[in-house]
């Protein structure tokens, strides 16, 4: 069976703020879903799944579900995968759309890291994790990891900071058209690799920012989207892996993209070739060098090139990315990504990106998730969407 | 013993053989005696064929740096060690294994260093961290 088409997405929200100290994890949630709802023209009584991740208030999914008043779930998944978590769900909301379980799915992510809430570092931070007393005891951070990823690139292949530097400046020049960006301002090359180093060869400016906020996604059956007066936006295929140290045997210099990648594409019948935008989870700029590569939009070891060459640039780069301008410069709410890389791709298709950024008849898109660290273990998560009928 | 924190690691009765060897300053590596897999961070069973006829085999500890990253602003109990390494070494038996390099000259730090292991003491604990020096 395939999803293909079997499901669109209605309704997307971003939450506004990034700097949320008087209001609730809960609250945040709330307002996202009613918000994409309220996209979607659809309301709370209308959703018959509920789909979260560990950043959910409470019980799983149970106590946000009574929390918001949504009172007929008839599928519910908290798949957690990190900030690959939501994109995850578009595609097992999409099989579940698909074989009958539910017809209006909802799907949140809130969180609070400026402000108090949890910290980022996934198992990191879990000592019953069989992994923590051979890896946390030897002060591993979320940075440190991704920068031994950058290390080995960079061995392997020549890749430079300078080039790194070059998503971030991309993302920089996207997000100086978003008002509501963190970082407004476009960054120069030597602005990045003259900021601080925090893990070689890794500086404080390759880092994605730390944001309070949130997002949600309502993704319907077709039959439902048909009597929407809003654009929605087909689901033509979705992947996902699991990639981890493998007994020992792991290679930095790919992540679970290279897995989940192609099963997106195939499950969309597209090529790498055919996409317009792309969404790439952007933890961190050697994160977008190794994805881009992983997904097939350049050869392995060339991304360096590849974005060098102005290749990520909105709008008439080969492959413009990241148009709110991410999480390097927008919005990384929770210390996850994966939400807001769906919702600017949902922008993207509807033609609702801003002008500066908008891709030109752009019929094709990815959105694509990472969770966990590279240089460890993490989910993986791709999604092919199209522009269907606005 | 480096000068870096010796946090204590949760002890799985199931590995304390690889533990209870640190503390006496031996490398032994969960080695499979069904399929030869010597894998990774170690556990009672084989992660590739499922098999619990795991043996421990001695180490010299030798091996070369694989990636590796000097830590400048650390955190939690290392947030007064820095700088420090932290570093995958591929042992001369396959396996990479997440640690620290001790003892190192961070300017000539290399990935394909040659390094050797270390072991540091775990305080009030039959356990010790598995670190390594540049040989």
């Amino acid at each position: 069976m395939s999803i293909r088409g079997a499901a669109h997405i209605a309704g997307v929200y971003e939450h506004p703020g990034r700097h949320l100290p008087d209001t609730s994890l809960a609250l945040i949630h709330a307002e996202v879903a009613i918000g994409a709802l309220a996209d979607a023209g659809l309301t709370v009584g209308d959703v018959d799944a509920y789909f979260c991740a560990g950043d959910a208030p409470g019980f799983g999914g149970i106590s946000f579900a009574e929390y918001l008043g949504i009172d007929n779930v008839s599928y519910t998944d908290t798949t957690e995968t990190g900030g690959s978590s939501y994109l995850i769900h578009v595609g097992h909301a999409a099989a579940a759309i698909a074989a009958g379980k539910c017809r209006v799915a909802l799907i949140t992510l809130a969180g609070k890291p400026r402000t108090g809430g949890r910290r980022p570092g996934g198992s990191g931070n879990v000592s019953t994790a069989p992994e923590f007393g051979f890896e946390t005891v030897y002060g591993t951070s979320v940075l440190g990891l991704y920068a031994l990823a950058a290390q080995r690139h960079m061995y392997e292949f020549g890749t430079t900071s300078e080039q790194l530097a070059e998503i971030k400046v991309a993302a920089s020049l996207h997000a100086q058209h978003n008002p509501r960006a963190f970082l407004p301002n476009p960054v120069t090359i030597e602005e990045v690799v003259e900021s601080p180093l925090v893990s070689d060869p890794l500086h404080r400016l390759d880092s994605c920012v730390i944001t309070d906020g949130g997002g949600a996604l309502v993704v319907v059956h077709p039959d439902i989207a048909k009597d929407l007066a809003r654009h929605t936006i087909p689901v033509l295929g979705h992947g996902e892996a699991l990639k981890h140290l493998d007994a020992g045997r792991i290679d930095l210099t790919h992540t679970g993209a290279s897995a989940s990648g192609p099963r997106a594409f195939a499950e969309a019948g597209v090529t790498p070739a055919d996409i317009d935008y792309a969404s790439i989870y952007d933890s961190f700029t050697i994160t977008v060098l190794e994805t881009i590569e992983d997904l097939g939009f350049c050869a392995k070891g060339q991304g360096g090139v590849f974005v060098s060459e102005g290749g990520l640039v909105a709008p008439h780069g080969r492959l413009p990315f990241n148009t709110d301008g991410g999480g390097l410069c927008n919005n990384h709410p929770a210390n996850r990504g994966g939400m807001t890389k769906v919702v600017e791709a949902v922008r993207q298709l509807r033609g609702e990106a801003h002008a500066a950024v908008q891709v030109p008849d752009c019929e094709l898109a990815v959105a694509h998730g990472t969770g966990g660290s590279i240089a460890t273990r993490m989910g993986s998560a791709t999604l092919v969407l199209g522009r269907g009928e606005g | 013993m480096s000068n870096l924190p010796t946090p204590k690691p949760p002890i799985d009765p199931a590995i304390a053989v690889y533990w209870s060897a640190a503390a006496e300053g031996r490398l032994v590596l969960p080695t499979c005696t069904d399929c030869g897999l010597v894998h990774w961070y170690p556990r009672p069973f084989c992660p590739d064929c499922s098999s619990r006829n795991i043996v421990w085999t001695d180490s010299d500890g030798d091996g070369e740096i694989y990636s590796f990253t000097i830590t400048r602003r650390g955190q939690g109990v290392y947030r007064d060690s820095s700088p420090y390494v932290l570093a995958y070494v591929e042992l001369d038996e396959g396996p990479r294994v997440l640690s620290n390099i001790v003892d190192a000259d961070l300017e000539t730090l290399a990935i394909g260093q040659r390094v050797s292991a270390t072991f540091d003491i775990v305080p009030d604990e039959d356990a010790a961290l598995l670190r390594f020096h540049p040989t």
